[in-house]
């Protein structure tokens, strides 16, 4: 097979359609640069998986091509996963078999001489931060340390191109911060290119170099992160009443300021025409109309705006923001980037 | 962090692996994960030799009927024990490669350079583990509680390795319904069906004692009662190498089926590219 040294990746109008089922990928684009991190964003049933399982040869296309690493995914199905690591959405570990057998299996199969696929597991599994566990059956491992594992079978014979099919869904904080590190590290240390899906906007924004958003099968906006935001431009206010009878003369004042948009049950949230400059004037046309406010906030564009900019609907999942799960956990309000002015 | 970064070069040299390389590794997995399950074990041959403690004490009449050809109804039962043990090893084949596909360890294999033929092989040395822990059992209780072995020493190891083959030929066969069905509760909803074959054969009786037309015809072509009557001829006559021939052959066709059907139902199954 030929050697490739392209470590990049290239869609064309591909498209996977089920049998007596929807068009899950509906004609999708993209190209991702060698060395990148590109986060795959969108709600459950976007198409992102089955565009991970396309991408990575599990499953072939309806139409469309698409190059991975220099291969073409349909017609040099071999040589494609040769070059890339996989982690799918689920870590598929066999209960019964500890992580170094994990690891023995994966090398011996990718054809790594023993003595080196030792070393290779035992460096992994170090690096993973399973070495402890290293002996002991998968089946009682936490869900973060599947994902660990998983991760660091996905490694095993150092692939150039790297996907992860959200890698972060479940974990606690801890587990995602390790997992963001290491893929960060991947990307900067060894040149990996990695492919990385996901519903938390969080993650996207702090990792991802690049961004596509994708719904319904189709890629709705595609660029670096801070480019599709300025895209947005525009902070968002949200407000609420101190009486829930002033609702409507708030919604009143507030839509002097911009484009009313969706807001929390109970307030008011326009975008703002001249950005957060107009901020004092609106807490003024509020006083001024004898608006009582219980609470204001100012929302800086995010990802989650950039997608309901683009599809008319808020992300799924924004509300499972890891971020929130953990602020939730340990009994305090997420703060995101929710920036409060006062009332 | 920059898009222009260079790759690291590989560290670890990788060699092309081989088909029989892919066994050994896949092998060595299922042998571990089977000796890792020791209910499954236990749960094979607990039940054929409770079936086999209440026949040899309730049907011991039958050995008075005659012609029957042992004076030991516990002999004579034996050999369905070995049989029923392979068929749990269909069972245990099927759930496991269902197992994995349900789990999708069967996508993180297809991401390897796994061969097709390989996972079937490797998937099956769990069930030939199966079947020669399951053969040496059920040997050792037998003889313990005084059943015959007419072909002495060398038959108990024909017994053996027959035993082997039966459960990795009938493995392959629960192996196809495992990846035509990828789902382990299908496979042991499916397992009912095998008893049908055993219930349906000279389990019970030799095949010229039994005397309803319809029930000896029936035990007549069904394969099974070929290789009951393969175990039993060691156990009661001897070296019969017609009821030998007759058995090994079955063992050998069902094995050559079954591993047809599963390659089949494998190259359905992995969708890659």
């Amino acid at each position: 097979m030929a050697e490739s040294t392209d470590n990049g990746i290239e869609a064309e109008g591909l498209v996977r359609e089920f049998k007596k089922g929807p068009r899950a990928v509906d004609g999708i684009d993209l190209t991702v640069a060698p060395g990148e991190i590109y986060g795959f964003l969108g709600p459950n049933g976007a198409g992102k998986s089955t565009t991970v399982h396309m991408l990575t040869t599990l499953l072939p296309p309806t139409a469309g091509t698409a190059r991975v690493g220099g291969h073409d995914i349909v017609r040099e199905g071999p040589a494609v996963r040769d070059t890339i690591g996989v982690a799918l959405q689920e870590a598929a570990l066999d209960p019964f078999l500890t992580a170094h057998e994990h690891m023995r299996l994966q090398a011996g199969m990718h054809g790594i001489p023993r003595t080196a696929a030792a070393r290779r597991g035992a460096e992994l599994i170090a690096r993973v931060g399973l070495s402890e566990a290293a002996d002991r059956k998968v089946g009682g491992y936490s869900g973060g340390m599947r994902r660990r594992l998983d991760l660091a079978l996905a490694l095993v014979h150092e692939p150039r191109i790297l996907f992860l099919d959200e890698p972060t869904t479940g974990l606690d904080v801890q587990s995602r911060t390790a997992l963001w590190d290491e893929v960060t590290r991947l990307s900067s240390e060894r040149g990996v290119t990695v492919f990385l899906t996901t519903q938390y906007l969080e993650e996207a924004d702090a990792l991802a170099q690049r961004v596509a958003i994708i719904d319904v099968g189709k890629i709705v906006a595609d660029g670096t992160p801070d480019s599709l935001k300025a895209e947005i431009g525009r902070p968002t206010v949200e407000a609420i009443p101190a009486e829930v009878a002033q609702r409507e003369r708030m919604r009143d004042v507030l839509g002097r300021f911009g484009t009313e948009t969706a807001a929390a049950p109970g307030a008011v949230a326009v975008r703002l025409d001249d950005g957060t400059e107009e901020l004092a004037e609106v807490v003024r046309a509020l006083d001024g109309a004898g608006v009582r406010v219980a609470n204001l906030e100012i929302h800086a564009p995010t990802l989650d705006d950039v997608f309901l900019a683009k599809t008319g609907k808020r992300l799924e999942g924004a509300g499972d923001d890891p971020e929130a799960e953990a602020a939730r956990a340990a009994g305090r309000e997420p703060t995101g980037e929710l920036e409060t002015v006062g009332a | 962090m920059s898009a222009d970064t260079a790759t690291v070069p590989a560290a670890y040299a990788r060699e092309r692996t081989g088909t029989w390389t892919q066994v050994g590794h896949l092998a060595r997995r299922s042998v571990v994960r089977t000796v890792r399950q020791p209910a499954v074990i236990v749960s094979s041959m607990v039940f054929p030799l409770f079936l086999l403690a209440i026949n040899a004490s309730g049907l011991a009449a039958a050995t008075d009927l005659p012609g029957f050809p042992t004076d030991s109804y516990l002999t004579f039962f034996l050999a369905v024990t070995f049989m029923q043990g392979a068929l749990f090893s269909t069972m245990g084949a099927g759930q496991a490669i269902a197992g994995d596909i349900q789990l999708g360890f069967f996508n993180r294999l297809q991401l390897t350079p796994l061969r097709g033929p390989a996972l079937v092989a490797g998937q099956l040395a769990g069930a030939l583990l199966l079947g020669l822990v399951q053969a040496l059992g059920f040997l050792t209780v037998g003889l313990a509680f005084g059943a015959d072995l007419e072909a002495g020493a060398a038959g108990a190891l024909a017994l053996v390795a027959l035993s082997c083959l039966v459960s990795v030929a009938f493995g392959s066969i629960g192996l196809t319904v495992g990846l035509r069905t990828g789902n382990a509760e299908q496979v042991q909803g499916a397992f009912p069906l095998l008893f049908v074959f055993l219930f349906f054969s000279s389990l019970a009786l030799p095949r010229d004692l039994i005397a309803n037309d319809w029930f000896q015809t029936l035990a007549t072509i069904n394969p099974v009662s070929y290789v009951i009557e393969a175990y039993r001829s060691l156990l009661i006559e001897g070296w019969d190498v017609e009821a030998l021939a007759l058995g090994l052959a079955v063992a050998v066709g069902v094995l050559v089926a079954g591993l047809f059907a599963a390659n089949a139902a494998l190259r359905t199954r992995m969708e890659r590219t």
